[in-house]
């Protein structure tokens, strides 16, 4: 989140793929201490797996202090490890996003308010501490001063350094109305003067939220989560009843067959309590239940390592499932502004005469459009110097909202009389051919419509000589220029199942073209706050989940009523309010991202589950034979891994067990690699990877540890 | 013809038969549940109930027409046992003694037809038409109306209305249940199976024995026994009797019975959830489970495993020479997928992993094909599972047919998977270490666990099979069998209609690319794995001590 933060972890590493962050070893063992705190009971019963792990340790410790023995002892401190692994991995996740709260709690030193009590009255300033401020009181801050607390800026203009929370050390500007008027408490002012209304409490501040969350402390569980926890509570009551109503049998069966010898897994008494503690915590699904919430954290914290705030996990769990998204044509489908890319000349103009006159036209339009005119001018037709003669006699027409035209009267000294060209929207232009004498041809009408045809806007081209009648000279064909690499994209999101929907003021005709381009699935045009509002309710009635991206305070009521609704930083507090994440780059691309890190987060809990159940079927092969073999020599036949003995057979599937969680952890903090596909690919893939591999895996491993421990004295 | 190519034709011609009347059932039963219209008989019954056939019910209201429905059938049916010898047609027998009234009484009402008791040496005509007749009919259309209420929760959206219960249940037993079977039990006179109300003949045995045959109502009983996969016999021998099962055509079309309203209702799912695909991954899931299960079981009868069979051929105890080793075992693995649980052979004589699958088929929790509705609900619930782990792996909240799964339709789904295997393993756990439960057994050791763990699956699963061997006459099996069958029928119908009630609610979430698709062939997959791997992975311990252990 700091400056140095951003530098560590590269912000944006393979566009295709959400990356994660890499687990440092020592992590680990930083946050040992964490893991062993977090055996207590009181917090670990949030856990109902874990908490059945912990107390299956207790009672094996209980019996293995009232009968020691080398395996009841290993056993037992394996059972405990399980139980601080899980606990590491959550501790890990936690521990990553702690450092960044570190940072943050700097930015938000003991600050001094200058508060207003008169406002609008500046006299009576005084000075509280920042804590105390409340809800509507105004603020003065002044150049090198810190930012009091969140608010809107009511008065003045002023560059602030946002980097405490964005990592950007480039300063932003923020004034007054408009869409640039928040502030963030802990922010610096870096020159001038703003006066700034509070408009959070204390200690709710946007630092404060973002404290908690990278903290984790404001965790809470999301909808899938909570569904997962119950299945996995079912899956753990299937198995304790299982192992339960297996020492009836047990007994049973040994009675049966009195002439088998008793042995340390199944005596007269039934089975040891060690083997069935040990049989219970290898079946119940540990595995995913001790990287759940690891799982969780993590995702929440690679958003905040791409600089997105997500006030609740949700929100992130819900940009996984959006159907559709609503993207701003401007600065997200298409670069920010339209740019000039032919000009098309009428009735025997020449195409240097029209880029001369248009270019002329120009020179005094600062607008990005009027920029653009030039430079195609300068490489299409080489036109670049200007004599400074002719440029002294030049008086510019600015644009109005009336003419709807700008251009240049150039009064020259000579026989010449004044020349006047305009350039503008077709209609004004035209009116402004025929008012002075003009009769302009169909030629210039069927090229504005073409232009228009196509997307594009159209800038008709006039110029009038005194004495002369007015002539249109053609159209400079101004087109929207759509970002790199944006269908690509779309046509992924297309393939992921969602649908991309551009949101933009043109009209229906230019909309369609630019859609067409970058290839949306389709276009809201002309767009108002109600209609994206409307759109947004229309899309919810059919049952579809909508993310959408947005600034201004009249994109608050779309903000709130989107499920995933981002708010750029730059934007108003109300939009911040509104919205449930916000985007600290203030990109509105990184919806797309902010979707797949959903997909991902659900996939590696999916991925998981599935690994953790399939892992089953080989632990049964190891222990089932372990416990009666000795009852039932012909069970041996399903000992397909030739384990050494059953106390080894018991032990290595227990440690498998407690090992696999820390080789998981990688994987949980990270996410399972994720790319964009159809359901029936990933499916197919994550089925191939965790099902199959969590069937396989165990046997080799189980395997291994045998070959290991069979030669410990005492085990065998 | 070889036995082999006869039990191969037998399976073939059996699953040929069977997708010949998928659509034409599974469309009837489609229309029958979705019809607007009343036949006047209908109205007649609705007028007679007081029912409002228009008032359509919530999830909760559905299920206590469910329960009030069952609980005065088996009070019914329960005085009707203890009062027969003062009824017509009585055939001089006594009153049945209270556990085993009660046993029978849960058993019929529950579609389990567990029978602790010997047909034909202790009930009369009576009892037998109007009173586990009658249960037959509307136990299985009890189940069917259940599973369509599961259905409408999928296919219906932001209501609380899962239709009406009697309206389903007078429909599916009026326009369903009774012309099949009325065509059925003429099919098996002409077959050569008994009608009639005689008290019983006397006659002479080869050896000069004198033997008390009783006739009765047969071919009519025998009829809807298999095609409500309720499977209590007329006659203790059940299908082996010769007056109940004549001939090995008659067998076939008892097999087919048995599995032709399970193996079609997919059809009426997919076509209410307006996707014939759906209706085939079901059904497909199904079927890769049966057809698994049939050809095991074939392959280990006929497979010559220990010294008699190896004698002999096959393992040829307990079954009878008009049908044959292997369609013996075609027919206990039917009726062990079905949870129909009539026999026409021992399965206690099976070889232990013959015997081994019989069990294994009911603790799949008979879904594969099930009972009539009973079946496509068990599987429906296993296909939400794996609809959730599958769906999390494609990056969504998963949803099935549009529905979301979460929390609540896990906590459902969860409840009703936990119902069963907790009541087999209890009872099996509690009979094992309880005088009552041991002093039934036959066996000792693995065969003797095998017959308990038996017994317990096959009531809480309502199969009503029984593994013989076992003596379950005395009070302590009567009273824990029908404890077993009572929840274990209930307790996941509750479940079921609470699961609809959620799914009602709920708006559908259209379908995208990104969507998982559940008409699939790697979604059947998936479905038969999960069944397999859940199964295995909660009954593995038991059956290693039994059928395992044993067998290996």
């Amino acid at each position: 989140m700091t400056v140095s933060t951003v530098e560590a972890a590269p912000r944006r590493q393979s566009p295709r793929r959400a990356p994660g962050g890499l687990l440092d070893p020592r992590m680990l063992w930083k946050s040992l201490p964490d893991a062993v705190r977090k055996l207590d009971p009181r917090t670990l019963w949030r856990n109902p797996v874990m908490f059945i792990v912990e107390i299956g340790s207790v009672f094996t410790t209980v019996l293995a202090i009232g009968r020691p023995s080398v395996f009841a002892w290993v056993i037992t401190v394996w059972l405990w490890l399980t139980v601080v692994f899980a606990n590491l991995a959550e501790a890990v996740a936690e521990g990553r996003g702690k450092a960044q709260a570190d940072t943050l709690r700097q930015a938000k030193r003991d600050t001094l308010a200058r508060r207003l009590p008169a406002w609008p009255d500046t006299a009576g300033e005084e000075t509280v501490p920042a804590p105390q401020l409340e809800r509507d009181d105004v603020v003065v801050v002044e150049a090198g001063q810190i930012i009091p607390g969140d608010g809107d800026v009511i008065e003045g203009i002023a560059s602030v350094d946002e980097s405490a929370i964005t990592g950007e050390s480039a300063p932003v500007i923020r004034e007054s109305g408009g869409d640039r008027s928040a502030v963030t408490g802990g922010t610096r002012v870096l020159s001038d003067r703003i006066v700034v209304r509070i408009t959070q409490r204390p200690g709710q501040s946007f630092i404060d939220r973002m404290i908690a969350l990278v903290e984790g402390a404001s965790r809470q569980k999301t909808p899938n989560e909570i569904a997962l926890n119950i299945l996995l509570a079912a899956l753990t009551i299937i198995f304790l009843l299982s192992v339960a109503t297996l020492q009836p049998l047990a007994i049973y069966s040994k009675a049966a067959n009195p002439a088998a010898a008793d042995d340390a897994t199944l005596t007269a008494h039934g089975m040891t309590g060690i083997v069935l503690v040990s049989l219970l915590i290898c079946l119940i699904p540990t595995t995913i239940g001790a990287l759940l919430s690891a799982i969780g954290i993590a995702g929440m914290d690679r958003l905040v390592q791409r600089n997105v705030l997500a006030m609740s996990g949700r929100a992130v769990e819900a940009a996984g499932d959006v159907n559709t998204l609503l993207l701003d044509k401007t600065g997200t489908i298409t670069l920010g502004n339209r740019q000039a890319a032919e000009f098309l000349p009428v009735d025997g103009v020449t195409p240097l005469e029209l880029a001369d006159a248009a270019q002329l036209s120009s020179l005094a339009d600062e607008t990005p459009e009027g920029r653009s005119v030039v430079v195609l001018a300068k490489t299409r037709h080489n036109l670049r110097e200007r004599e400074a003669a002719l440029m002294r006699t030049a008086t510019f027409v600015p644009f109005t909202a009336q003419t709807r035209m700008s251009g240049v009267d150039l009064a020259t000294d000579g026989p010449e009389a004044t020349r006047r060209i305009r350039k503008g929207a077709a209609a004004a232009v035209m009116k402004w051919v025929r008012d002075h004498g003009g009769h302009p041809t169909d030629q210039v009408g069927g090229i504005v419509d073409a232009v228009s045809a196509s997307g594009g806007t159209p800038l008709v081209v006039a110029e009038h000589v005194d004495g002369r009648s007015a002539r249109a000279l053609g159209v400079i064909h101004l087109k929207d220029v759509v970002k790199a690499g944006m269908r690509a994209r779309f046509d992924e999101m297309r393939r992921m199942g969602i649908r991309t929907v551009m949101i933009t003021g043109d009209n229906p005709l230019t909309a369609q073209a630019i859609a067409t381009e970058a290839g949306v699935d389709d276009f809201l045009a002309e767009a108002t706050p109600e209609d994206k509002l409307a759109l947004i309710r229309r899309e919810q009635a059919g049952g579809r989940l909508v993310a959408m991206t947005g600034d201004g305070t009249n994109d608050a009521p779309a903000l709130a009523q989107a499920d995933v609704g981002v708010a750029m930083n730059t934007g108003t507090s109300a939009a911040k309010e509104a919205g449930n994440m916000v985007d600290l780059d203030s990109d509105p691309t990184k919806l797309i991202e902010i979707v797949e890190i959903g997909k991902q987060l659900l996939i590696t809990r999916g991925a998981l589950t599935t690994f953790s159940i399939a892992n089953d079927i080989a632990k049964y092969f190891a222990i089932i034979p372990a416990m009666f073999a000795a009852v039932y020599p012909s069970l041996d036949t399903l000992n397909v891994m030739r384990l050494h003995s059953s106390t080894s057979a018991i032990l290595s599937a227990v440690i498998f067990n407690a090992l696999v969680i820390v080789a998981l952890i990688p994987l949980a903090l990270r996410g399972v690699r994720y790319s964009p596909a159809g359901a029936s690919a990933m499916l197919r893939r994550n089925l191939l990877v965790y099902g199959l591999g969590g069937i396989v895996a165990p046997f080799a491993g189980i395997k291994l540890i045998d070959l290991l421990v069979q030669s410990v004295p005492g085990i065998s | 013809m070889g036995d082999t190519t006869a039990a191969i034709l037998f399976i073939a011609t059996l699953i040929a038969a069977l997708a010949v009347v998928y659509r034409p059932l599974g469309d009837h039963l489609y229309r029958v549940v979705c019809s607007t219209r009343h036949l006047r008989a209908e109205r007649v019954i609705y007028r007679l109930v007081g029912v409002d056939p228009g008032g359509e019910q919530s999830w909760s209201g559905y299920a206590r027409g469910v329960l009030a429905f069952s609980a005065v059938s088996v009070l019914f049916l329960y005085a009707f046992l203890r009062l027969q010898n003062h009824l017509w047609l009585s055939l001089g027998l006594p009153a049945v003694d209270p556990d085993g009234a009660w046993n029978t009484a849960v058993s019929f009402v529950t579609n389990t037809d567990w029978q602790s008791y010997s047909g034909e040496s202790t009930l009369g005509h009576l009892v037998q038409m109007t009173g586990l007749a009658v249960q037959n009919f509307v136990s299985a259309a009890v189940g069917i109306s259940v599973a369509v209420a599961l259905v409408r929760g999928f296919t219906r959206s932001r209501t609380d209305r899962l239709g009406n219960f009697w309206v389903d249940l007078v429909r599916v037993t009026v326009r369903v249940l009774l012309p099949i079977s009325a065509v059925a039990a003429l099919v098996l006179i002409a077959g050569g199976a008994v009608q009639n109300l005689s008290g019983g003949t006397d006659v002479h045995t080869l050896t000069g024995a004198v033997q008390h045959v009783t006739g009765g109502p047969v071919a009519s009983q025998e009829a809807i026994k298999v095609l409500g996969t309720n499977g209590g016999g007329f006659y203790n021998a059940n299908s082996a009797h010769p007056f109940e099962n004549p001939t090995a055509w008659t067998n076939w079309l008892e097999v087919f019975l048995l599995l032709a309203i399970p193996v079609s209702l997919p059809r009426t799912f997919g076509r209410m959830a307006g996707g014939d695909r759906q209706g085939y991954a079901i059904v497909a899931a199904m079927a890769v489970l049966a057809v698994g299960s049939i050809v095991t079981i074939n392959v280990l009868q006929g497979s010559h495993h220990g010294t008699v069979p190896t004698a002999v051929g096959a393992a040829t105890e307990g079954t009878e020479s008009r049908f044959g080793v292997l369609d013996s075992a075609t027919f206990a693995a039917a009726t062990t997928l079905t949870s129909t649980g009539a026999v026409n052979s021992a399965h206690d004589s099976y070889t232990p992993l013959g015997g081994g699958v019989t069990i294994l088929n009911m603790l799949l929790g008979e879904i594969a094909p099930g009972g009539t509705g009973s079946g496509l609900y068990g599987m429906l619930i296993l296909a939400v599972f794996t609809v959730f782990v599958a769906g999390l792996m494609v990056g969504r909240t998963p949803e099935y047919l549009g529905k979301k799964i979460s929390a609540r339709e896990v906590k459902f789904a969860s409840l009703y998977f936990l119902s069963t295997p907790t009541l087999v393993l209890a009872g099996t756990a509690v009979a094992i270490v309880t005088g009552w439960g041991r002093a039934g057994m036959l066996n000792s050791g693995t065969h003797g666990l095998s017959e308990v763990l038996y017994a317990f699956a096959s009531a809480s699963n309502n199969n009503g099979s029984a593994f013989a061997g076992l003596t379950v006459s005395g009070t302590g099996y009567n009273t824990a069998l029908g404890l077993c069958m009572l929840l274990g029928r209930f307790l996941p119908i509750v479940f079921v209609l609470g699961l609809a009630g959620s799914l009602a609610a709920q708006q559908p979430v259209p379908a995208s690319t990104g969507t998982l698709r559940t008409d699939q062939p790697l979604f059947v997959g998936m479905l038969v794995g999960v069944t397999l791997v859940l199964v295995a992975l909660t009954f593995l311990p038991a059956l290693a001590l039994g059928p395992l252990a044993e067998g290996l």
